[in-house]
């Protein structure tokens, strides 16, 4: 299974880096501990960082600027408290959030959260592939030829490759998230400013603005990767003894996904906010409009980093959403099942590649309806997820000791009420978009 | 055949035809009848729910039960924990299918009607794990029954017999009261059984090896990804963790005792007897990456000079692992090593044949402190299935063998 193989990769990792700190001071062992947990966390928020949230990242930047900044450390705090909900479900009952959800609240909510899930996960996936498209464009590699070879080689990569092929994939996907530092480097923002965005709130009170802001929240956390995340932390098989560094590694990765964010925002807000381009509406565009303004590289790392984060999401997606819903329902799910022992879990993740592919293909597909519906549809799923997950994990039966604290209630809460709140406002501008029949 | 999602939520009705309320739960009493449902839930709204017992029971149908009592007749409900609730403790919870050895999910309860006398039983006849249950929980009250029927035979069925669903009960008093054994489970071989319990929780693993005889639990144990084995040998009683590990192979036991924090392991250490403890504290000095790390003290050895008859009457006398015997290591007047015997040669040696005729060529072994590169590249070159590792005196002091090689390749 994917998880478990990205979990490989880590351990190889961590088996050579235990064995150089073992025989070190406290503080060596220390870090050599965090090392065995470390993994579901940062690649959860790695992914995060997907073609959908280029795309918005870039909108933020070149609209509005640095004037943005602000709005990740409040987000890093929301990621974290929800993340970190999901990653203690995991490693205290052992189970995934799907099996929680089927066996505290029964098949038909289990159903609906699937069946929502599946439809919204499709319309990421459909982005991913539009993602590979745009970056392909910028190569000079037509989409016609770009998407099937992105979905063959997702499929035999994950069903036909070794362990060992597939984990060297991830490996590297998770590096060249960094391409986005050099894209900012090349770009030559104005680091003081940023810093001093980042840290002094500056709200504007016009529509187009608290409408990205909102945007960025919504693509930011998704109900998905709480499943995710739960699952990753049970096949490590990470125990109460390791919670504190399973903590550390979703705290880590909550902030290592919004400096990712921090860098893609200044790069476009120092490139095409500052040269007057404020209505680049996706990344594709952002890559191309980089080229004269700031230079080839600054271009070319910007679109590279955009195919690796849609072949990344692209490949882990289908693969965990038809993992998670084979969870939920009680089929046999796993690759290391054959087609004929998990029939479900096969066609699942065919379908959500095959159409997810094939919509990016069609000629004149309407992207931007799908990218809506997969938002109103991300709008019901994320209250109903998140509600469950905050009365799953105050559940003293499941949780023992480690139900949340009042004052982690508190501040959980709020998250949740505020990304509701946000969440609704994103699916009621959706709608009018759609009754208005034109996007943006 | 009725389901229990058909009756769920079933209007209940007095031997006067007054409705009473709805059935919301059933339970069985393993201590009394194994498959029975002896009580039914009435709820009532806001007033007290009550229990139908099974005997006061005359007609079941979907959506409607018939009681041969009046409503006064019923007890108030009284939780009990030696009744396991059909809703709550089955529907939806992942149970052990003990024939197809897996962890599978329950969607819905099959139920044989039973005519007694004067009432009719319930009686578990098997749990649903296929789509036809799953369908009937989505579609339940929301399509016409006709249409839910016609679907469902449409649909591939599996389900698994009520005499081979192992429950998970993670409380033990409870487990207890509801007579939930596992001597199905000790049936299976350990490695199935390992592989089951790695799709549980950590709370109904726990549960499982608590309830396992020691033997059983040391083996799945062994069996068992190390970072599972760790977590659960820590929650043990020590006494309890202590006599497994004394039923481990020592080198096992030491394995596990590596991963675990300094005084865990101190601690169950005291708990053994002091022979076996003395070999597991040996082991455990020996770095893990190494020959004395991978090797067993536990071996076959005899005196070169020893004709084959007097080996294999004095091996039908020991405790060995017949499966895993294939190789016997032998000593020389000054206890040095001097060679091994595989059993195929013992097996077709003549009778007064010695041992020291029978020795495989080369004479191959290892010093503790050597690599486990060094041992795998020994295993390869000579085709072994299994090294002898000597001490600075050239005396064997244990040995590695290939599922040892063989399951440290595959962790690598």
């Amino acid at each position: 299974m994917i998880l478990a193989t990205i979990n490989n990769v880590i351990d190889r990792i961590r088996g050579r880096t235990l064995a150089f700190f073992s025989t070190g001071n406290q503080l060596w062992r220390r870090i050599a501990l965090f090392f065995a947990v470390v993994g579901p966390g940062i690649i959860t928020s790695n992914v995060d960082n997907d073609a959908g949230g280029i795309a918005t990242y870039t909108q933020a930047g070149s609209a509005y600027g640095y004037t943005m900044l602000w709005s990740l450390v409040p987000m890093t705090i929301a990621l974290y408290v929800t993340m970190e909900m999901c990653a203690r479900m995991g490693v205290i009952t052992g189970k995934g959030l799907s099996d929680l959800i089927r066996e505290e609240f029964g098949f038909r909510s289990t159903f609906f959260v699937m069946i929502v899930g599946f439809l919204v996960d499709l319309g990421n996936v459909v982005a991913e592939f539009a993602g590979v498209a745009a970056s392909a464009e910028i190569f000079g590699v037509s989409k016609y030829i770009a998407v099937p070879l992105a979905a063959v080689l997702v499929w035999v990569l994950v069903l036909k490759g070794s362990y060992r092929q597939v984990e060297l994939v991830f490996l590297i996907a998770c590096i060249f998230y960094l391409t986005y530092l050099f894209s900012a480097i090349f770009s030559r923002p104005d680091w003081l400013l940023a810093t001093r965005m980042t840290v002094i709130p500056s709200i504007h009170l016009d529509t187009g603005y608290l409408i990205t802001l909102t945007a960025l929240v919504g693509t930011t956390i998704a109900p998905w990767q709480f499943f995710y995340l739960q699952a990753g932390f049970v096949e490590k098989k990470v125990g109460p003894r390791q919670y504190p560094q399973a903590r550390l590694d979703v705290l880590f990765g909550s902030i290592s996904c919004m400096v990712i964010v921090f860098f893609i925002i200044i790069c476009t807000a120092a490139t095409l906010h500052a040269s007057g381009l404020t209505s680049i509406s996706d990344a594709g565009e952002a890559a191309k409009a980089l080229a004269p303004l700031a230079g080839k590289w600054a271009a070319l790392t910007f679109a590279f980093g955009l195919l690796n984060a849609s072949l990344f999401a692209a490949t882990i997606l289908p693969l965990s959403t038809a993992h998670v819903i084979c969870e939920g329902m009680g089929f046999e799910a796993g690759i290391d099942h054959k087609f004929r022992e998990a029939p479900a879990f096969y066609w699942l993740y065919t379908i959500l590649i095959l159409v997810g592919g094939g919509i990016v293909l069609l000629p004149n597909a309407p992207l931007w309806k799908i990218f809506i519906f997969s938002q109103v549809g991300n709008g019901i799923w994320l209250p109903i997820v998140t509600i469950f997950i905050l009365l799953l994990v105050n559940r003293k039966d499941l949780m023992g000791d480690y139900t949340n604290t009042l004052t982690f209630n508190i501040i959980a809460w709020i998250t949740a009420v505020a990304m509701i709140v946000l969440t609704f406002v994103l699916v009621g501008q959706g709608v009018l978009q759609w009754v208005k029949g034109s996007p943006g | 055949m009725l389901f229990a999602t058909e009756l769920v939520g079933a209007a209940a009705y007095d031997a006067q035809s007054h409705f009473v309320g709805r059935v919301r739960e059933f339970f069985v009493e393993p201590a009394e009848q194994p498959n029975r449902i002896s009580h039914f839930l009435i709820s009532r709204g806001r007033f007290q729910p009550l229990v139908a017992r099974y005997d006061q029971v005359t007609k079941i149908a979907p959506g409607r039960i018939d009681l041969n009592v009046s409503e006064r007749a019923l007890d108030a409900y009284k939780p009990n924990e030696a009744w396991l609730a059909v809703q709550k403790d089955l529907l939806d919870q992942q149970i052990i299918d003990t024939a197809g050895r897996k962890v599978v999910r329950v969607n819905d309860v099959d139920l044989a009607e039973l005519r007694a006398n004067s009432h009719v039983e319930l009686r578990i006849a098997q749990v649903d794990v296929g789509l036809p249950g799953a369908m009937r929980r989505l579609l339940q009250g929301i399509a016409p029954s006709a249409l839910i029927h016609k679907l469902q035979g449409k649909l591939p069925q599996r389900s698994i017999r009520w005499e081979f669903v192992n429950l998970i009960e993670p409380d033990p008093l409870r487990r207890v009261k509801l007579r939930i054994t596992h001597e199905k489970l000790e049936d299976l071989h350990p490695a199935d059984l390992a592989e089951m319990m790695e799709e549980l929780s950590a709370a109904e693993r726990q549960g499982i090896i608590a309830s396992l005889d020691e033997e059983t639990a040391a083996q799945v144990l062994a069996e068992l990804d190390e970072r599972l084995t760790t977590q659960i040998v820590e929650k043990l009683d020590p006494e309890k963790a202590a006599d497994i590990l004394e039923e481990m192979p020592p080198d096992a036991a030491a394995d596990l005792l590596a991963d675990l924090p300094k005084e865990t392991s101190e601690e169950l250490l005291e708990e053994m007897p002091n022979l076996e403890a003395e070999e597991v504290r040996e082991l455990l000095s020996y770095s893990p990456s190494t020959a004395g790390g991978m090797m067993n003290t536990e071996f076959a050895y005899v005196s070169e000079a020893s004709p084959r008859e007097e080996v294999l009457d004095w091996l039908r006398k020991q405790d060995f692992n017949l499966d895993q015997l294939d190789t016997i290591v032998l000593v020389d007047p000054h206890a040095q090593f001097s060679g091994t015997v595989s059993i195929a040669r013992m097996l077709l040696a003549a009778t007064d044949q010695l041992m020291s005729d029978l020795k495989t060529d080369p004479l191959v072994s290892i010093t503790p402190d050597a690599s486990e590169k060094d041992v795998f590249e020994l295993f390869d070159k000579y085709n072994l299935r299994m090294l002898t590792v000597i001490d600075e005196d050239k005396r064997p002091i244990g040995t590695v063998t290939v599922d040892d090689v063989v399951s440290r390749l595959v962790n690598a």
